[in-house]
This record gives structure tokens, sequence and C-alpha cells, in this order.
């Protein structure tokens, strides 16, 4: 709760703050302050010290889980916008306009963590959307920007309707709006309006798989993430993904159920379409940050294995799997940023120019291939054994470990780039700050890599 | 603690190394920390060490626990003789960025040591995977023309084995009563038999690809070509034995069933495998590509011998783990030496070394010999063992490896006949000092193959234990 009104707030103050001053860098420190407010705030609640009393007829529910995962999401942006403070200020006119957004689709994120209602649902997903247009077409003269904005705009109405759809008739089938497991009757074993709950659900689980980008739901993502400003394609892929993923495995651990034997086949076909989609297609980019939407693609698919099971593996795994994944992205993005242009040719050579800048960005490739040591390992260990505990076929497991071997392979040409090219990288001079902030989200992945005890001991207080 | 000590001593020195710039300075850190190390893994070997256990992850239950017994003393010293004689060796060669080399090479040591110790499933798969990533940027950077291609197939041939491996390691986990990564646990899972091939199955794909077997071998002759000799050294003699090792530690005890149920197969494709290698070395004129050739022959005999599942073959095997390594080691010693300073691998342009250099022909006859697996050297010890081994398992499996031996005697023959002997052709002419402190390693290690050939007593005493866990009748 605390979250949820914290946020709101905290954006309409950021939205007026242009008003007070027209300085970026006060902006950017106003915004940095607000989201530790937010943590604070949140972990007031989480510890138990402090929750703002308000009834809200059970329609929300505020979960250790739930809680946490707002902690790793504040933090999360937080980085991030300690990070590229700077290359958002270089964006549109008001820099103070897209922190307030940021705010607001953190308020859309504690809706998300903590519904207990699909109309609570329905909107945490709305408020999450509809700042994320706008931050795609927030470079106004770039048509690309334009484009991308109107194309995720047009489907992403198109696909809330479908999960309007898929709520109404799960409204049909249970008569309320609430989240409830799905009743089983004592003697035939049967689930009451299976067929009109199953529709509902299959409408929900496709639109959610527009949201997390799942192929074969997926065609919006290369031209969206590659159309926005790279900075903001940095926060659609880590912390708004991370948030929808969160939403879709909450909501089927309770409901999957429903679905009987449907459910594995469905997301079966699912997932092996998303790894096919993005490791295969990612292989042939010529542009590092179409690569990059394709391995978010791809990676989403390993994501998924959490969705099979109820298990402890899958909810702790998930939770891994998003920091991992949104750390060493948030990275990368922040490599990016600072390239002249997005060819793996532009990094040739990157090696010899700025030795640190190399050894981290190889550091976040390494972890998003899962090479041990780094966070991106026990995500993707996390996940196996979730799939493996669930009983699933060991063929599925196999198939998706032939896949994250194909990831190694367009990961590790950029390092090969890097390290063995020869060439003049065309990258902007960094200075030492910059290289030292990076530094900090490579030590992070390392941290994980090693300890990942250390994050998730926070689920068991 | 003196398990933990032996892993740190490296990973420390290879942090500082990044950080000292003085190529003279670099040489002497690195030295000075795998003599450390080899210190320590002769103290660990002849008195014994305790286990070293901690809590690693709770959540999973996987602990960080080191563990020696005779088979991982005996690749423990292995390892750390390998990696002063290697350093000392190549300290003459002239290499870019020293210190970031040797500090790989240390990091390296650190993975390899770590696989050789680890006494917890995950951690295996850790220390596996750590030992591959130092490997590939050392081949990459520092390798030859090829380089980037070829350590790139071996680096995805070798990421997609142990990915196999790590399924496996799940599959087993998820089964064990105890929800652990135990070495003593995964004894103990509760697998049915078909299961059982199952993880077997996802096991030797790992060990296969990293021996190599017959027909996963096919990154391995370009990797060894193609990586700075340093690091061939480290690939071949020591890495490879990850592979053996793997079978021995983790497929025989625990999938004992499915492996004699698959040891035909797989001695199949093993002696198919040292036929194969033998051929190709035999008309192979680049003196790398011929010594790489000769090692996977060597390999597959010793994976033939431990398919063979009797006491005998095992006993040769880890005999021959450690004398192939020192056997090896010093055949690369010496076409480095050859390499470095007459700029020439090919046989064809070489002659008449036992003239120029008398110390170093001497040492090629000698490590020759020892390549055949002459009598008085180690390696006799070993491949008497293993032979004997596959005459009792199959007497015609025996025979056609023992074609090998023949084939072997030719390719090293000729070898030292083009190198050796002859009129001192120009290229060989160009070697005119002799490079001091290779020759004392190759002096070193060829007192070693000498007196494990004359007296291999301590090296059974050392093994016995293993031995023993394996065949309790």
């Amino acid at each position: 709760m605390n979250a949820i009104i914290a946020s709101a707030l905290l954006g309409v103050l950021m939205m007026f703050s242009s008003w007070i001053t027209d300085n970026e860098k006060t902006h950017t420190r106003i915004a940095l302050v607000g989201l530790l407010t937010l943590i604070v705030v949140n972990c007031l609640q989480l510890n138990g010290l402090y929750t703002i009393p308000l009834d809200t007829k059970g329609m929300l529910s505020f979960t250790q889980f739930g809680l946490f995962v707002n902690t790793i999401l504040f933090i999360l942006t937080f980085l991030y916008v300690w990070l590229n403070g700077a290359e958002i200020a270089k964006i549109g006119n008001h820099a103070a306009d897209f922190y307030a957004l940021f705010f607001f689709i953190l308020c859309g994120a504690s809706i998300l963590t903590s519904f207990n209602n699909l109309l609570m649902l329905f909107i945490g997903i709305e408020i999450l959307s509809i700042p994320l247009y706008i931050l795609t077409g927030a470079d106004k003269k770039n048509l690309n920007s334009n484009e991308a904005a109107l194309k995720y705009f047009l489907m992403g109405s198109f696909s809330t309707g479908i999960f309007l759809l898929g709520i109404a008739f799960m409204y049909g089938a249970t008569g309320t709006f609430q989240i409830t497991t799905p009743v089983v009757h004592p003697t035939t074993g049967m689930i009451r309006e299976q067929l009109m709950l199953s529709a509902g659900l299959i409408l929900i689980f496709a639109s959610f798989n527009f949201k997390v980008s799942a192929a074969p739901f997926h065609f919006w993502t290369p031209d969206v993430y590659d159309g926005a400003p790279t900075v903001f394609t940095s926060f659609m892929a880590t912390i708004v993904k991370a948030t929808a993923m969160i939403a879709f495995v909450v909501l089927f651990h309770s409901q999957f159920k429903a679905l009987g034997y449907a459910w594995n086949i469905l997301l079966t076909f699912v997932l092996l379409a998303t790894l096919f989609v993005g490791n295969i297609t990612a292989v042939f980019q010529r542009s590092v940050k179409r690569m990059l939407a394709y391995s978010s693609i791809a990676q989403v698919g390993f994501m998924l294995f959490a969705l099979y099971g109820a298990t402890s593996f899958a909810t702790e795994g998930i939770l891994l799997y998003i920091m991992a994944y949104s750390v060493a992205s948030i990275g990368l993005f922040g490599v990016l940023i600072k390239m002249k242009e997005y060819s793996f040719e532009a990094f040739n050579g990157l090696a010899k120019k700025e030795p640190m800048v190399a050894a981290i960005t190889t550091i976040f490739l390494l972890s998003l291939a899962g090479i041990p040591l780094t966070g991106g390992f026990f995500a993707k260990y996390y996940m196996l054994n979730a799939a493996v505990q669930s009983g699933l076929g060991l063929w599925l497991v196999l198939v998706a470990i032939l896949f994250a071997a194909v990831s190694v392979y367009y990961y590790f040409k950029l390092i090969q780039a890097m390290y063995f090219a020869e060439g003049d990288p065309a990258i902007e001079p960094l200075d030492k700050g910059y290289q030292y902030k990076l530094l900090v989200f490579a030590v992070l992945i390392l941290a994980l890599g090693i300890l990942p005890n250390v994050f998730l001991s926070y689920l068991y207080f | 603690m003196v398990l933990l000590s032996i892993l740190s001593v490296p990973f420390i020195a290879a942090i500082i190394l990044l950080f000292v710039k003085q190529d003279e300075k670099a040489n002497y850190i690195a030295i000075a920390a795998s003599g450390i190390a080899l210190a320590l893994s002769l103290n660990i070997a002849f008195n014994g060490a305790d286990n070293f256990d901690a809590m690693w992850l709770s959540s999973l239950n996987a602990r960080f626990t080191l563990t020696a017994d005779g088979l991982s003393k005996i690749l423990l010293l292995l390892t750390c003789l390998s990696f002063p004689a290697i350093l000392i060796a190549t300290s003459k060669n002239q290499v870019k960025h020293k210190n970031q080399f040797l500090s790989l090479m240390l990091f390296a040591q650190t993975g390899l040591l770590g696989v050789f110790l680890a006494g917890d499933a995950l951690l295996f798969y850790f220390f596996w995977e750590l030992a591959l990533i130092p490997v590939y940027f050392l081949c990459s950077i520092w390798g030859g023309e090829k380089r980037v291609a070829v350590t790139f197939k071996f680096f995805i041939y070798t990421f997609l084995g142990s990915l196999f491996m790590l399924i496996g390691i799940i599959y087993v986990y998820t089964h064990t009563t105890d929800q652990s990564f135990a070495y003593a646990s995964f004894k103990a899972a509760t697998l049915t038999a078909g299961q059982k091939v199952t993880a077997f199955a996802l096991f030797f794909t790992a060990f296969a690809i990293k021996m190599p077997i017959f027909p996963l071998h096919t990154w391995q002759p370009d990797a060894y070509e193609q990586s700075p000799t340093a690091v061939t050294m480290v690939l071949s003699a020591v890495m490879v034995k990850m592979g053996l090792y793997g079978v021995i530690r983790w497929l025989m005890p625990l999938f004992p069933d499915a492996f004699s149920a698959h040891s035909n197969f797989v001695m199949l494709l093993s002696i198919i495998g040292i036929l194969y290698a033998s051929f190709i070395a035999i008309r192979q004129d680049d003196m790398k590509r011929l010594i790489a050739y000769s090692s996977i022959a060597h390999i597959g005999l010793m994976s033939a011998a431990l398919f063979s599942n009797t006491e005998i073959g095992v006993q040769g095997v880890l005999i021959q783990l450690f004398s192939h390594g020192i056997n090896v080691l010093g055949l690369w010693i010496i076409a480095d030496v050859i390499e470095q300073q007459t700029g020439t691998r090919s046989l064809q342009a070489m002659g008449g070394l036992a003239k120029q250099n008398p110390t170093l022909g001497i040492l090629l006859v000698g490590f020759s010999f020892a390549n055949i697996a002459l009598p008085l050297t180690n390696a006799f010890v070993g491949e008497f063992l293993m032979f004997n081994a596959l005459f009792q398992f199959n007497p015609w499996m025996a025979a056609a490896a023992g074609v090998s031996v023949v084939l072997a005697a030719i390719y090293t023959l000729n070898m030292v006949q083009k190198c050796a002997y002859g009129e001192v052709s120009e290229s060989i002419q160009k070697m005119q000092t002799p490079n001091l402190p290779a020759q004392f390693v190759l002096i070193v290690l060829f007192l070693v193959v000498l007196i494990t050939g004359v007296y291999p007593a301590p090296l059974f005493d050392l093994t016995a234990d293993t031995l023993q866990q394996l065949f309790i009748k």
C-alpha cells in the first residue's frame, strides 16, 4: 500500500518540479531522492513497521513476496536512473516529465505485485503500459521513435482488449473478480464452468505473452526496442518486463490447474517458440541493439520455465532471474548508449581503448549467456531445476540448453569483436565516474553469481 | 584448510598479477605462486589432508566441500607439477601483456584444482566451467592465425557438453533423498535403472567431449595447434584429464550398471579413435599436430581401459593419468623450444638437432621412448596394466588397440629421426644458445619419467584407496 500511494504522489511531485527549476541535474537528483524514499517507504511495510491503513476490500493483498519484488524493482530503477540520468536529460525538453512517468510505471508495478483481483490486475497493467507508449515516442523528432510508439500503442491496445475479454469470461465462470483457486467438484473432479474459465485464462495468457514479448506475440518487440530511445529501451526491456513476468507467474501459479493438461501443451508451445525465435533470429542480427531485443525474447523463453509449477524453485528462480537479467541488461544498454553506432563492428578493438569497459561488458555478456560465477548462471540453474522438478519430459530441458548454447554464439560475437578484432571503436569518451558506475553493476552480477542466497534470504524473514 | 589454501594461492596470485605491469616481476610472482602450490600438493599427497566443508547456498543445500582421495591427489600432483614446469619453460617466450597472460594461466589452474578437489556436484560443475573461461581467452588472444574461430568451436563444444552435465546433475539432485549435491547423496540417489541410463548419458556426453572420444574429438587438434604452446601444454597435459577424472569420480560409482551396459559401445568408439588418431599422426608434418594426435590416441587407450571396468585397467589409468601428463608435457616443451628458436614446426625443415644441441636431442629421444611406452619409462607401467585389462575384457579389442603401439612407434620414431638425426638443417642452425630454463625443466621431468618408471610403487600406494572404493568385493 505504501509504495502505491507514495509512487503516485511522487509522480505528481515530479511533474511539477520542472516549474521550480529548469536544471536537469536537479531533476535527476529529485528523482533519485524520490526513489530512495520509495524504497524506504516500501521497506517499512516489508518489515511490518508501518503500513498506511486503507481498506482495499480484499482487492489487494500484500505478501512478503510481492513487497520484496517491489524492493527489487525500486532498487533496479534507482540504479538505472543513477547510471542513465545524464542520458535521459538529453532526450526531449523536460527530463522531469520522464521521471514522473517512471514513478507512474512503478505505481502500476506495485499494484501488479499485490493484486488479488482481476480488475486490479487490469488497472495495474494499464498504468504500467500507457507511460511506456509515451516513453517510446519520447524522441519526437525521430521518425523511428514515432513509428515505434504508434506501433506499440496500437498493438498494445489490441492486447488490452483481449485481456479484458479474458477477464469477462473468467467473471462469467466464477461470478467474481477476486482471484480464487479453481473449485474442484468433490465427487466428479470437474471444475465448475471449466470451458469458460479455460477460454478466459487462455485469452489472458495470450495477452500476458504480448506484454512479456513471448512468441508468437513478440512481433512488436524488435521494432519498438530498436525505435525507442536507447535509454528507454533499457528501462522497458528490464524493469517493465520483469514486472509483467512476475504478475504473469503469480497469476498462473494460482490458476494453471484449471487448464489441466492443456496448460502444459500451451506453455510448452509458447516456450519453445520463444526460445526458437529469440535465439535463432538474434544470431543473424547486425545491430547490437536489435540483437539485444531478440536476446530479451530468448531470455523470456527461459523465464517461462517458472510457470510450469508453483515450486519454491520457480518463485525463487524467477526473482533471481529478473535480478540477474535486469542488472546485466541495464549495464549492457549503458555501454551501448555510449556507442556512436550500434553495429558489431563498432565494438572492434574496444578492449585496447577502454580495457575496463570491455571487461565489464564481458561480465554482462557472460551473465546473459549463463556462465558460472555470474548471476545468470544461477538464474538459469533455478529455471532448469524448476522444470526438472515439475516432472516435465527431460527433452524440453535438453532443447532449452541447446538454445542456451546458441545464445553463447551471439553473445560471444560481441566479446570477440571487443577483444580479438582490430579496429577503432566508435565509442564516446567515457569519464571515470561513469566507468565506476558500470563497475558497480558488474560487481552486483558477480555477487549474484557467487552468493545468490544473500539476495533471496529476504523471502524467508 | 590446506585444501582451501592450495586453491587460493593461484587465485590470489592471479588477481595480484593483473596489477603488475613489469614482465620480469610478473614472471617471478607466477612461478613463485605455482611453486608454493606444488609444495602444498606434495604435502597433501604424502601427508593427506582433512576435508574442507562449509555451507555455500543454503536454499539449494549446496556445500563448498573439498576432499582429496587418491584420484584427486594424483591429479593434484600432476597439475601442480605441470604449472611451474610450463611457466619456467616458457618464461623466455615473448608474450604481449605478459601479466594478463600469466594471470589467466593461474585462473585456469585454480579452476582445474577446484575440479579435482570438489566433493559436491554443483561445486564440481562450477569449477568445470571456470577452468574453461580463462583458457578461452588465452587461446583467442594469444593463439595462432585462425585462433578465434578454432577456439570458439572448442568453447561451444565443451560448453554444450557441460550443459548436458548440468542437466544430469539437476536430474540426479531431484532424485536424492535429502535434496543435496553432496557426493554421498548422489551415490545414494534413488534412480530406477532407466533413469540411471539417462543420467549416465547426460554425464557421459560432457566427459566424452572433454576427453575427447571419437567422433566428438574434432575440436581438439585445431585447438592444440592454434593455442599458444604454453596453453596447449595445459590443455593436453592437464585439462583432458578432467574428462577421465569425471568418468572415474562420477560415472563409475554413480551408475555402475549403466556403465557396464555401455562399456562395449564406448570401448569400440575409443578404439576407433585410437587407430584413427594414430594413422593421422603418421601423416603429419607439423610437429605440434603430430603430438596432438598422438595425445588423442593415448587418451583413447585410457578411456578404453576405463570402460573395461576391471580393477587392473583402472589402476593402469590412474598411473597413466600422471605419466601421460608428464610425457606429453616434455614433448611439448621440446617442440616449443625448437619453434621459438627456428620459427618452424615442420619436420621437413628440421634435422641434426642431436649435433646442434646434444642435450635437447637426448631429451627428445628420452621423451619419445616414454611416448611409446618402452620399459623403464613411466608409461610402460600404465600401458602394460591397461592392455592387460583390455585383454581380459575382450582379446579382439585388445588386439585392435595393440596395433596402436606399433603405430605409435612409427610416428614417434619418425619424428625423432627427422628432427634429431641427419645433417644440421638451416633452421636448426639458428638454435645457437640453449634455452636453459626449458632444459632444466626437461631434465627434472625426465627424472620423474625414469623414477616413476623404475619404481612406481609410490603412485600405486597413492591411488590404492580410490581403487578400493571402486572395487569393494
